[in-house]
């Protein structure tokens, strides 16, 4: 039974807790945007080899993980003061369970970044162009992600959520790709086996987007996303022969 | 979950309104049927279809006027007290419409207690408010009387407070146990149903919850149907809430779905304080 989105719902008689929930959305839009920029930062010091911004990257972690602090005691503080009921209660749990994900998030960035400093020392492999494809399409679903949660569009969550299976795609292009070069020389291992590392955090990227999607839903909606999400990583049963 | 537990307003367009998931509601103990109600030619209820499950609480949520307290009303045939009063439709008790003019009023008030927002202690000693009720339906020993006006105290929590004092005075209790004299008074001609109409409005925070803690122990024994402005209330107390709006039941559902994700938009409008 679908229930019709209370989009467009009017404003709370208190201005003041309309203003607090405004912020919260503000917070958490706030910290999926610093999220997104360390994804794509992190991903262009891979592929520019550059050390530098991956540095700034590894530095500039700190920041999500303050955020996550402030909004999980702003929704601590709201849920005491105000006794949220329906669809105020389902953001401020939202918020809470998101800033969570983007927090993640922000983990799997700074642990690329780190990579792709050990990464630029060592002899180029092929193209890179995975990662940044890869890169690109979990940011995207990142932002769409966090947008639906601050327009409370059921809709749009809905289509990240069902959004993550060319990620997937492409990890297993690079899973296979990197066992390759491994096989070809052993002297490719520690690049290849950095750069495994990195498109495994780039997946766990899109897949904590797909959980901030599910969230989202949730929160505008009142009921959950069935339980099977459309997926198509292969890697745990990838297995490339040697060359004959 | 089946499609009878709970209805609301098929007239109104609405459908019939399921309950979705958790919360198993009792096999009603009243069912209101295409229940309409008029102060003269004003309809102040219209088309209500509610199921009261059997030991389970009920609270009832709505602006004021919503409808919400007259339809408590109905439910024990206070409003046959006024004229120019009259419902139609259906409060089915056990199987009998007990809007039926062939109804004993009596009878059916020791089987449909009623406990008022104020507390309405008489100007009588403890004992004798409770022994007051008890005699209007039974003819009693002193020493059984003695033994239901003791369980009836307990039942309602205050027997420890009140049990060396059973001799002086009822207004010379705090609102709180007042209030809760008025329950032992009401649960002491063990009636099936309960009504509560904003028993704690006007009580301390204390007191409240204690009252609360008790509806919760008596839905072991009865149903209860409660009227209240205070929405944490419903979310504390009830198994199921109904929310009415402007004479109509808009929306009736388990709790914890009633407070989580309500259906309608204007529920959802409501308990988030957005209109009202």
């Amino acid at each position: 039974m679908q229930t019709e989105a209370p989009e467009q719902q009017s404003e709370h008689i208190v201005r003041s807790y309309e203003e607090q929930l405004k912020r919260l959305r503000e917070m958490v839009a706030r910290m999926g945007g610093l999220a997104e920029r360390q994804v794509a930062d992190a991903a262009t010091a891979l592929i520019r080899r550059d050390t530098e911004l991956a540095t700034e990257v590894v530095g500039r972690d700190g920041e999500i993980d303050a955020l996550e602090t402030e909004i999980e005691n702003f929704c601590v503080r709201l849920l005491a003061l105000r006794q949220p009921m329906a669809a105020d209660l389902r953001l401020i749990v939202a918020a809470m369970k998101v800033s969570t994900d983007i927090e993640r998030i922000g983990d799997y960035a700074r642990n690329a970044a780190k990579r792709a400093i050990v990464v630029s020392q060592q002899p180029q492999l092929g193209s890179l162009n995975g990662f940044q494809w890869m890169a690109k399409l979990v940011q995207e679903n990142l932002k769409d992600a966090i947008d639906a949660l601050v327009r409370e569009d059921a809709a749009a969550a809905e289509r990240v959520w069902g959004a993550d299976a060319p990620v997937d795609d492409i990890y297993n292009g690079i899973f296979r790709e990197m066992l390759t070069h491994m096989m070809e020389d052993p002297r490719n291992i520690t690049a290849a086996t950095h750069l495994l590392f990195i498109a495994k955090n780039f997946e766990r990227i899109g897949d904590h987007a797909t959980n901030i999607a599910e969230i989202v839903h949730y929160a505008v909606l009142g009921h959950a996303l069935p339980e099977d999400r459309p997926k198509s990583d292969a890697s745990a049963y990838t297995v490339v022969r040697p060359p004959v | 979950m089946s499609a009878s537990m709970t209805t609301a307003n098929t007239e109104a367009g609405l459908g019939t309104i399921q309950a979705r998931s958790g919360a198993a509601l009792n096999p009603a103990r009243i069912a209101i049927r295409n229940l309409e109600f008029f102060y003269g030619a004003n309809k102040a209820l219209k088309g209500i279809n509610l199921d009261l499950p059997d030991r389970q609480v009920t609270g009832m949520i709505g602006p004021s006027g919503c409808g919400k307290s007259t339809l408590l009303r109905i439910l024990n045939r206070m409003y046959s007290l006024y004229p120019g009063q009259r419902a139609t439709g259906e409060v089915l008790l056990d199987g009998k419409n007990i809007l039926d003019s062939d109804v004993d009023m009596n009878a059916l008030r020791s089987r449909i207690g009623m406990v008022f927002q104020k507390p309405t202690p008489f100007p009588m000693t403890i004992y004798e408010n409770i022994a007051f009720g008890i005699r209007l339906h039974e003819r009693l020993s002193k020493s059984q009387m003695d033994e239901r006006i003791e369980w009836a105290l307990t039942r309602a929590a205050i027997w420890g407070e009140v049990k060396d004092r059973l001799n002086s005075s009822a207004m010379g209790l705090s609102g709180g146990q007042q209030q809760r004299l008025c329950i032992a008074r009401t649960i002491a001609v063990r009636p099936e149903v309960i009504l509560l109409d904003e028993p704690t409005s006007a009580l301390d925070p204390i007191s409240t919850l204690k009252i609360e803690e008790l509806i919760d122990e008596l839905k072991q024994d009865f149903t209860i149907a409660i009227v209240t402005h205070n929405m944490q209330q419903a979310a504390r107390c009830a198994d199921q809430v109904a929310f009415f709006y402007l004479g109509e039941l808009i929306e009736v559902a388990p709790a914890e779905e009633m407070f989580t994700a309500p259906k309608q938009k204007k529920t959802q409008e409501y308990i988030t304080g957005r209109f009202g």
